[in-house]
């Protein structure tokens, strides 16, 4: 049986190569290659009749995979699918723009300018006379109205226009190791600190063009009652910051802070030192305090906004902040008159959403809409111009 | 390998000595080690990382990363390029180094390959390499000569050996070399330890055909040629051993020479991509300029001012110089619109889809247990893009397996089957074959399915009995029995061989031949016949004839040839029998096969002496002889008495017409280039169905002066021109408009075919007709040359691939292919056969012609159409990514702030989103492969460009600016007043960051999920993992502890958590996602409603059969139309007869038993006449080669 397969296989391999070709030579052309994977004389040929006999069969694996026949889903764009497409998400984007719409005009904001660009503005005198180097602050009084009573908790901003916080070398002249309390980076601060990464020799704590910036207006609001009498209102200067960022990004060098900046300099800027910023809570000084927390956290665009106190809800019966007559007083300590910048300062109520923000809901209804409309035409011209009814027009 | 061979001086003169070794030294040959890899371990890494430097992507990046180690410019930190980069490099050092790895094995099992060498008077084994130039070694049949080689003797008589070129030249046929006469008696190792003589000869060239040198030896002089040369890739045949003087070792061998390295082929994609990217870096400069500008505007305007919180470092006061520095930082941060990760992306997608063919089983092939091979993996998409086939005849189309498959005995055809209804059955392989177990000396393999012609040699038919008697002595087969019974033919051309074998299967068997005798086993008895002469054959006989004497004394012609020539030479009592031969010939050429026609004739003693002696006188004459042998041939062939004729197929690789069929409606061209005759060439083309009956014209050129071959190609092509001028009667103007060919091409309905001679191709290939071959060649439907030489075919490509801005294919089995099928866009090679020669050139390899189909309309299909949708979604994906930037630059002063950050900018094109891609560019499919096949139609877009060309590429784009123009304006809408839910601040940078990457990752994977056709588990799974990834990555980045272990690094801390923790950041993420994507859907959707293309149509129909559930699917089949042409099988070389009748090539012992002196004198000669004919052949070849190599200098100078 054993030598009729072997013949079988000679005779079926001749049969291949050509029947008028010669034994020798068949054995011989099926190792013809240059680059013969056999010594001489051991041609495969020739090897595959010996005793293992069976020429390993070199066929693909027929798997799916390989032979690329995975299965699939291959969907298609038809207009029962599209269509529909089109028609949801117009009625989704609809009702979200509605609503985000009205609630965002529910939101009550009430915004005033006090950079003091104009003569009439009471702080024209303060940003007229600003200096760097005079002790005494200047401080001015805007009055203004609020029309409506602000219920729920009010929220106050400062804000700033044509201030390019996102600058590539503003954003960059921070040391994020010495903001996290790193002492080696407390003493010897980041290269990209420059040109505020030392003063007199000694290293700069918070160095930095952003940390030397830093906001220092102080803002103070008064209500003006129906006997003419000042009720400052009360502030609220903590829970203004990311819960992140005061407690994992920001951490002060050590316990006693005096100690621990100790051989730094204050930003030249500054006319405090940072363990000093907030002389009314001790928390809430150093790297941690609240404002400078805020203020590192830079804004996107050159117009931006800041949180700068909250003003609670006291009781159920009376609003936050009623309606009437109210003054802002300002310790006016920030230039930015030079650059054509604006200061504002805002007063806020929020809802589910956020802060008061047209742009979302407008833009909700617009898109809702245009994708409605866009369903219907292609409705439209999908009935009248449908030309894939049938496919019997493929060639073959 | 270049910088040693500097140094050596150019060799003008080889000088080269026999057995002295320190004499050869003198020179410093090259010895006969071959290397073709490219680096050792030590040098691999300096010279890869050279390499890869000098492309011009890798050394963009250099330079991008040395601009971002200098700080002032610096926008982004060193490891957003170096990453990238890094993975670049190594992905291609280590494909380097696998590829260099099997260059090693492969050299040195050819340098490790033992060979036999004269060394101090032995014989002893060594290995290639170290064999020298001037060693003398010994070679033993069938193996392959190691060095270009002088003989010197060998075993058989006269000093004569036989080889086999087909590593070469492709020729499978057995070439004759003989040594000197001096040298061929030096057959003991003694002896040859005392030959010194020196060979002074050419220098190394890679012209095969040609060798010039001298012998000197003991004061006289041997003129050498290439006779005497065996070279290197040549394999001994017939021939126990030989010895020969190794003239060329190793690379300077004239097979090495031949080896030029590959040019390297790139792709039209590739070179559109290549253009591409420069715009894109044009594109990049120009915003980088408008960048710069506004940078210098906003700092002489507005950071002038701000410097009070911002004080700019001294040399910045100058606004120009900082728009100068911001230049650069912004070439920095958009360099990603050229991404890195593209060229590297487009590799693993070539070598994904490279392995798709490797695996395919349906390119596998059982019977030579070859699968498909993509062999070069840069290819892949062009073979979606293929417009014409060159193809060679012999082994591609054909099998090159003559089999005798019908006859026609005496008025009557044997071949065909019937079954009991008297219908004819077509032959499959379950069909029951003749059992020839009756006769112990039939060849196993031969398979005959008509029962009845071996009844009717049973029942002593005697014409039957003489056709077969006829076939088993008239031809030049010589016989070989090692044992008993074991009968091996060693035949010069397949169809003789085939013959002869059917005459010995039907109990005619040759058994044993002597120059004066034939010995037959005749129905199980032995007959000896006297042979008288042989009437050789020729290409104008187109016949040949034996005269023999049998048993009885009686004395017989016996003649096969054309049928034509055959016919004109009957007795007229054969005139009957004549028509019904006829009738049946035209039947069996009808079905593409070759015939002969068969005639015998009784000669009458007196009348054959006389005639003999004429001979004899004739043979000795030594002006005209061929000319005076002719005219006695002619005298006694005449009178013949039909017998019938023969019907012999040559056999087509499987499915070769069907596939031509297929790939004609894809409107691809097929020319068939061919070494063959043009009868056979024709007949192959009528079999293949690329010729028709029903074709309007089929022009033959085979004019022999450039004016016939001009008259001839000017006359065709007015012929077609006016006649669809005619067929257009009326708007002769119009016509006049169109006098443009190209655009007149495709006005042409009539089909026309072009038959071109290769003696008149030649002409046609020079440049002043060039135009008007192409433009003939162009409007037939069907080309084919024949009797081309390797280099012409390489020019036809040529001339195709500069004139017409076409995907040229090749494909061939031979060595006379390798020079097309380098030359071509694409090379393929049948594999599984004799010759590796053409694998090896070229870039994809497969057993069968047939497979091309699946190559072309399945993977090539796939690979075009999956490449283009990846690299438009990648530029797309690009831009939308990186111009985000642009857009934030108006608003942060111009100064090269990112958006992102800056471990999204890195990892955002190698781990976010570069593997939903790879998988759509690896696993999509528009339409499915059975679909693929059956409307080839689907391949013209491919053909045509129009998946991936300027204007895709300007339109994905520009999807991609607008993509980041609302991924930019939308945020910026909706942060300029963004608060959180607990009132603190949110317009912060990275918020905005944060939210922005995540929109950009969300909607480049819902672009995506549009943009795929195919959604397969690995897609879904890298789809969603990416997306998964990016979150988990994202706040892992963002998280407390790694933002304690690397506080400077990864300044994100929490803004992940406090930004994606907001209902508003959502409904932005929302709203951006779907204004992104929705004008994209709407515009596919309405395209494909609208204009939907054949895919569409496709596609949609295959859904709906999915639906409905699977269908019978009848693939069509070609029928072969009837066609009245005959091409007689005689695939023969002239002096033969000669050969055997000189008794030159019988073993000694034989010649010496039969030895007969009288025929020496006349005998001498043969071999100096066969010498004479092929350096004839030779000569001219060369000659026409030469002509065609100047071609193209001849150009330049005009």
């Amino acid at each position: 049986g054993e030598i009729n397969k072997t013949d079988q296989h000679q005779y079926y391999n001749e049969w291949i190569f050509g029947l008028e070709k010669g034994s020798k030579r068949i054995a011989a052309m099926m190792a013809t290659s240059y680059n013969a994977k056999e010594e001489d004389g051991h041609h495969s040929g020739a090897s595959s009749h010996g005793a293992a006999g069976v020429v390993k069969s070199k066929k693909p694996d027929n798997t799916a995979f390989k032979q690329q026949r995975l299965p699939a889903w291959q969907p298609i764009l038809t207009a029962g699918t599209v269509l529909p497409a089109f028609f949801v998400i117009g009625l989704i984007f609809i009702p979200i723009g509605i609503g985000l719409y009205v609630s965002s005009n529910n939101i009550k904001e009430f915004e005033i300018d006090y950079t003091g660009v104009d003569i009439s503005n009471p702080c024209y005198s303060c940003a007229k006379n600003f200096s760097w180097n005079s002790t005494t602050p200047c401080v001015c009084s805007m009055n203004f109205t609020l029309e409506q009573p602000f219920e729920s908790n009010v929220f106050m901003y400062y804000g700033l226009s044509n201030f390019y916080q996102n600058h590539r070398r503003y954003v960059k002249s921070r040391d994020d190791s010495q903001l996290n309390g790193d002492q080696s980076a407390l003493k010897n601060p980041s290269k990209e600190c420059e040109p505020y990464r030392t003063s007199d020799g000694l290293p700069i704590a918070p160095c930095g063009a952003i940390a030397n910036s830093l906001f220092n207006d102080t803002l103070e609001l008064y209500h003006i009652d129906s006997n003419n009498t000042r009720n400052t209102i009360p502030l609220v200067k903590k829970g203004i910051a990311w819960w992140t960022d005061k407690h994992v990004k920001f951490r002060n060098p050590g316990e006693n802070l005096t100690a621990a900046f100790q051989g730094t300099n204050k930003p030249v800027n500054w006319r405090k030192p940072v363990y000093e910023l907030d002389p009314s809570d001790p928390d809430n000084n150093g790297f941690i305090n609240e404002d400078f927390i805020v203020w590192m956290r830079t804004a996107a665009l050159p117009t931006f906004r800041k949180l700068y106190r909250i003003i609670q809800k006291k009781s159920n019966t009376t609003p936050t902040l009623p309606s009437g007559k109210y003054v802002l007083e300002i310790t006016y300590n920030y230039p930015v008159l030079s650059f054509d910048g604006r200061k504002r300062m805002i007063l806020s109520t929020i809802s589910w959403m956020g802060g008061k923000n047209p742009f979302l809901g407008i833009a909700y209804i617009t898109v809702g809409s245009i994708c409605f409309f866009l369903g219907v035409v292609l409705l439209i011209i999908h009935h009248k111009y449908d030309t894939r009814s049938n496919s019997a027009d493929i060639p073959n | 390998m270049a910088f040693w061979r500097r140094n050596t001086h150019i060799e003008k003169e080889r000088h080269v000595k026999a057995n002295a070794r320190d004499y050869n030294d003198k020179f410093s040959y090259a010895d006969n080690r071959i290397k073709t890899s490219k680096y050792n371990i030590f040098t691999f890494l300096p010279i890869n990382l050279f390499e890869q430097f000098q492309r011009v992507a890798n050394a963009y990046f250099l330079v991008l990363l040395i601009l971002q180690v200098i700080p002032e410019i610096s926008s982004l930190s060193w490891f957003t390029t170096i990453v990238p980069l890094v993975l670049v490099l190594v992905i291609t050092a280590v494909k380097d180094a696998t590829d260099d790895y099997f260059r090693h094995k492969s050299d040195q099992q050819v340098n490790n390959r033992q060979s036999q060498v004269l060394i101090r008077g032995s014989l002893q084994n060594e290995k290639w390499m170290n064999v020298r130039v001037g060693d003398i070694i010994r070679l033993e049949n069938n193996q392959f000569v190691a060095a270009d080689i002088l003989l010197l003797c060998s075993s058989e008589p006269y000093g004569l050996c036989y080889i086999e070129t087909a590593e070469l030249d492709g020729e499978t046929n057995l070439k004759v070399r003989q040594a000197l006469t001096v040298t061929s008696d030096l057959k003991d190792i003694t002896k040859l330890m005392d030959f010194d003589g020196e060979v002074i000869c050419e220098p190394p060239n890679n012209k095969l055909d040609k060798f010039t040198g001298t012998l000197y030896w003991r004061d006289n002089k041997y003129p050498l040629d290439n006779e005497k040369m065996l070279l290197r890739g040549c394999v001994l045949r017939n021939t126990e051993w030989c010895f020969g003087m190794v003239i060329f070792a190793g690379l300077q061998t004239k097979l090495m020479q031949n080896c030029g390295r590959t040019t390297f082929k790139r792709t039209s994609i590739d070179k559109l991509m290549n253009t591409l990217v420069l715009w894109i870096f044009a594109f990049l400069i120009c915003m980088g300029v408008i960048l710069a500008i506004g940078n210098t505007i906003w700092v002489s305007w507005i950071g002038r001012n701000f410097q009070v919180f911002l004080p700019g470092e001294e040399f910045q006061s100058n606004a120009v110089f900082s728009g100068f520095l911001t230049f650069w930082s912004y070439i920095i941060i958009l360099n990603t619109v050229v991404p890195i990760s593209l060229y590297v992306s487009v590799e693993v997608l070539r070598l994904g889809h490279s392995y798709f063919i490797n695996w395919d089983q349906k390119m596998f092939c059982r019977q030579t247990n070859t699968a498909a091979e993509a062999r070069t993996t840069t290819l892949n998409e062009e073979l979606g893009q293929v417009e014409f086939i060159f193809s060679d005849k012999t082994g591609t189309l054909t099998q090159n397996i003559m089999v005798f498959s019908k006859c026609s005995i005496n008025g009557q055809t044997y071949g065909d089957v019937y079954n009991e209804f008297d219908e004819k059955v077509e032959i499959t392989e379950k069909t029951a074959c003749v059992d020839f177990s009756f006769n112990p000396l039939c060849d196993k393999a031969f398979k005959f399915y008509d029962g009845s012609l071996i009844e009717a040699i049973k029942l002593e038919d005697l014409a039957v009995q003489e056709f077969f008697r006829l076939l088993a002595l008239c031809h030049t087969v010589m016989p070989e029995e090692k044992s008993e019974g074991h009968l091996v033919y060693l035949a010069q051309s397949p169809d003789e061989g085939a013959l002869v074998t059917a005459a010995r299967n039907f109990g005619f068997v040759f058994r044993a031949r002597t120059p004066e005798t034939i010995t037959l086993c005749e129905m199980g008895r032995a007959v000896t016949y006297q042979l008288l002469a042989i009437l050789d054959f020729n290409n104008v006989r187109k016949r040949m004839s034996v005269i023999v004497r049998n048993p009885q004394g009686q004395i017989k012609l016996y003649c096969k040839g054309a049928d034509t020539i055959i016919f004109d030479r009957l007795d007229p009592s054969s005139e009957a029998l004549m028509y019904t031969t006829s009738e049946h010939l035209n039947e069996f050429a009808g079905e593409g096969l070759r015939t002969l026609a068969l005639a015998y004739k009784d000669l009458d003693e007196d009348d054959f002496e006389v005639w003999m002696k004429k001979l004899l006188f004739a043979s000795t004459v030594i002006e005209n002889r061929e000319d005076q042998l002719a005219v006695l041939y002619e005298e006694i062939e005449q009178g013949l008495k039909l017998l019938g004729a023969t019907a012999i197929e040559d056999k087509l690789q499987e499915g070769v017409p069907e596939t031509i069929a297929c790939l004609n409606l894809a409107d691809i061209k097929i020319w068939v280039l061919t070494g063959d005759k043009l009868e056979t060439a024709m007949n192959i083309g009528y079999s293949c169905n690329m010729l028709r009956d029903d074709m309007n014209e089929v022009f033959v050129i085979s004019g022999h002066t450039l004016l016939e071959v001009q008259q001839q190609l000017r006359s065709a092509k007015e012929h077609i021109l006016g006649l669809s001028r005619v067929s257009s009667v009326g708007d002769v103007e119009k016509t006049d408009m169109f006098a443009d060919d190209s655009v007149f091409e495709e006005a042409i309905i009539a089909e026309y075919a072009l038959v071109i001679n290769g003696h008149s191709l030649a002409h046609a290939l020079e440049p002043q007709l060039e135009h008007i071959l192409l433009d003939l060649a162009c409007l037939c439907k069907t080309v084919i040359c024949c009797r081309v030489t390797p280099l012409q075919k390489a020019q036809v490509v040529e001339l195709v691939k500069r004139h017409k801005r076409a995907v040229t294919l090749a494909i061939g089995d031979g060595a006379n292919d390798v020079s097309m099928i380098k030359t071509a866009h694409i090379g393929v090679g049948i594999s599984g056969q004799e010759g590796m020669q053409a694998v090896l050139a070229s870039d994809y390899s497969f057993a069968q012609f047939r497979y091309l189909q699946r190559l072309l309309l399945v993977h090539g299909r796939w690979s075009y159409f999956r490449m283009c949708n990846f690299l438009c979604y990648f530029f797309y994906k690009n831009f939308a990514f990186t111009l985000v930037h642009f857009w934030y630059g108006f608003f942060c002063g111009f100064s090269a702030q990112t958006v992102y950050d800056q471990w999204f900018i890195t990892l955002f094109n190698i781990v976010y989103t570069s593997l939903p891609v790879l998988a759509m560019g690896l696993f999509d499919q528009d339409v499915n492969d059975q679909n693929s096949l059956r409307y080839p139609s689907l391949y013209k877009p491919g053909q045509q460009n129009l998946l991936f060309n300027k204007r895709q590429f300007f339109l994905c784009t520009l999807q991609g600016m607008g993509t980041s123009f609302l991924l930019f304006f939308i945020p910026y809408g909706a942060f300029s007043v963004m608060v959180k839910e607990d009132g603190s601040h949110f317009s912060d940078q990275q918020t905005f960051a944060v939210t922005i990457a995540t929109t950009l990752v969300i909607v480049v994977s819902v672009q995506i999920g549009l943009d795929k056709h195919y959604w397969t588990a690995v897609n879904h799974l890298f789809i969603w993992g990416s997306l998964t990834v990016y979150f988990a990555i994202l706040f892992a980045m963002q998280s407390n502890g790694i933002f304690g272990i690397f506080p400077s690094n990864f300044p994100f801390v929490g803004t992940a958590r406090n930004c994606l923790s907001e209902k508003s950041v959502w409904l932005v993420i929302l709203l951006t996602t779907v204004v992104c994507v929705v004008p994209g859907l709407v515009v596919s959707f309405l395209r494909v409603d609208l204009f939907p293309t054949l895919t569409d149509k496709v596609r949609h129909l295959q859904q709906s059969r999915k639906k409905e559930g699977p269908q019978e699917q009848n693939l069509r089949r070609v029928r072969r139309t009837s066609s009245r042409r005959s091409a007689y099988a005689f695939s023969h070389q002239q002096g033969y007869g000669e050969l055997i009748t000189s008794g030159k090539n019988m073993k000694m012992s034989t010649v010496s038993s039969a030895g007969s002196p009288g025929r020496t004198p006349h005998s001498s000669t043969w071999i100096e006449n066969m010498l004479k004919r092929k350096n004839e052949v030779s000569c001219t070849s060369d000659e026409s080669g030469n002509r065609a190599k100047q071609t193209p200098k001849q150009q330049v100078r005009a």
